[in-house]
């Protein structure tokens, strides 16, 4: 399953500036894995030590915070852009 | 007294300028997570842990005098805030100083000893937002920006604008395409480009988020994104002037409106470096954030006694607070439970209701958010959570005719007659 992968800024020392680098799995913890393999380290900035999204990071499949789906366990169906945001405040 | 070391920090993205320090007191941006610190600059999260980054400083000797013998606004307080030593000087639209209106008809209503409400709905703009983006527009011209944006629940839209028109910048905000008229209208006439979203606030959130990675949003200074930590300093000046309205005091207890959680954050912040500097005397006080119960995911994770917060799709009138996921959340927490204070949230016919009682005791008509802060004081009184006999304040962060639409069906004529006497004295028979 391809899918495409959005980086926010700070993260983009690890994938050579690229905003928007190909992604692969079946799930979002897939993803991140592959991920992770192909760009060595960005995996412990989005998850904490047990393995979870870290407090601060949002990440969406298409329009969806995974919070409000399965989580890491989120199906991320071939094409859906995967969107790693880190949280911010307003109002 | 220096509450932050003053690192000297040399990076190339440093601005300096003839007229000494840009940012003033401030020494740094730290991680509010893991503390790790960084030159200021236009960053909002920690390269480490994503952590919020927020201002460090070097206060030096502060006195009562120094303040007193400034503006009466914001600015008095520059000399604890990120900004340059002349910023009053600078075209901006010198907020704050708002009144601190002694509540007796309220307090009487609910059964309270000592009650001041925190008007801040006598900002320009109608709304507390011009504290945090005057700040915000001073970091913009320092880092060179030459647009100001925002993502917003429609007061912060109305805030930006004007300050751009005011400094002379261009101004791009995005708000939900739903917002309140009023809203719509101020945020719009000010000048530059008004830009609805198909979506919440969380979703025009992600869109600024996404937009400042990218070649569209080159020079543009968000201000609750890249100058987060800039201007959320600003709502440390509500804390400071309640204090310093109080003849230098911290009241004993204080009820904060929450959507992000960032303002509440901010004044706990002010309140601890009035004490550390020795401006007031180091007292307990407890902190009470409030929440509608439509958008409520701070006060169900203290219900529950979570730490953390599982994000909600809002539903409520209180519009200004309609913020699903709370990037400062977790840090409300913390406060209120360390303070002693609470977290608690009012349903819209509760909001409405207290709008109308404040209204009608104290003669300020709040929005939406004001209906929350005065419904939950209410609310936690008659629960017994919150001392009917401690000093309380409560803040009304914004102006009642920017949410008309709330309270239009429950405040109408009392009667419309032929202009004679007769008429009127059956009318109010």
């Amino acid at each position: 399953m391809s899918v495409s992968v959005r980086i926010p800024t700070i993260l983009r020392t690890y994938t050579d500036g690229s905003a928007e680098v190909t992604g692969e799995g079946e799930t979002l913890r897939d993803v991140l894995q592959k991920l992770d393999a192909d760009f060595p380290g960005i995996g412990a900035r989005i998850l904490d030590e047990t393995g979870k999204i870290r407090r601060f990071v949002n990440v969406y499949v298409g329009d969806e915070d995974v919070r409000f789906v399965d989580n890491l366990d989120t199906a991320t169906p071939s094409g859906v852009q995967v969107s790693i945001i880190p949280a911010v405040a307003g109002g | 007294m220096a509450l932050a070391s003053t690192e000297t920090t040399t990076s190339p993205g440093r601005v300096e300028d003839a007229h000494g320090k840009p940012f003033g007191p401030a020494a740094a941006l730290s991680c509010r997570e893991c503390g790790a610190r960084y030159d200021l600059g236009p960053n909002f999260a920690c390269i480490e842990c994503f952590g919020p980054l927020e201002i460090a400083y070097d206060f030096g000797r502060v006195t009562r005098e120094q303040i007193a013998e400034g503006p009466t606004n914001i600015w008095r307080y520059r000399s604890l805030l990120p900004v340059p030593a002349d910023v009053a000087a600078k075209p901006n639209m010198a907020p704050g100083w708002t009144k601190l209106v002694k509540a007796d008809n309220l307090a009487r209503e609910l059964g309270i000893r000592s009650l001041h409400v925190k008007d801040d709905s006598g900002n320009p703009t109608h709304s507390f937002k011009d504290r945090v983006v005057a700040i915000a527009v001073e970091a913009a011209r320092n880092f060179g920006f030459h647009t100001l944006s925002c993502s917003s629940t429609g007061n912060l839209a109305g805030a930006v604008t004007a300050a751009a028109a005011r400094a002379g910048l261009d101004a791009c905000v995005f708000i939900p395409a739903d917002l309140e008229e009023a809203k719509i209208v101020m945020a719009s006439v000010y000048g530059g480009k008004l830009v609805g979203i198909e979506g919440t606030y969380d979703d025009v959130n992600r869109f600024c988020s996404e937009l400042i990675g990218d070649e569209l949003g080159d020079k543009w200074g968000f201000v609750n994104v890249n100058l987060r930590p800039y201007y959320a300093e600003g709502s440390k000046t509500l804390a400071y002037e309640i204090a310093e309205q109080l003849g230098w005091r911290i009241p004993d207890q204080i009820v904060i409106p929450v959507a992000s959680g960032s303002q509440l954050t901010k004044i706990d912040k002010a309140f601890k470096e009035l004490i550390a500097l020795g401006l007031v005397e180091d007292r307990p006080y407890k902190i009470f954030a409030a929440q509608a119960e439509g958008c409520s995911p701070v006060s169900a994770a203290y219900k529950a006694g979570h730490d953390v917060i599982r994000p909600v799709k809002p539903d409520t009138i209180a519009k200004s607070l309609a913020i699903g996921n709370p990037a400062d959340g977790p840090y409300v927490l913390d406060i209120a439970r360390r303070t002693g204070g609470a977290v608690e949230d009012v349903t819209d016919a509760e909001i409405v209701d207290a709008i109308r009682l404040l209204a009608r005791t104290e003669g300020i008509f709040a929005e939406t958010a004001g209906g929350v802060t005065v419904g939950v004081l209410r609310k936690l009184v008659a629960a017994g959570k919150l001392d009917p006999e401690a000093e309380t304040v409560v803040l009304n962060t914004g102006d009642g005719l920017k949410t008309l639409d709330a309270v239009a069906d429950h405040a109408r004529p009392t009667a419309v007659i032929r202009p004679s006497l007769d008429a009127f004295r059956t009318a109010i028979a």
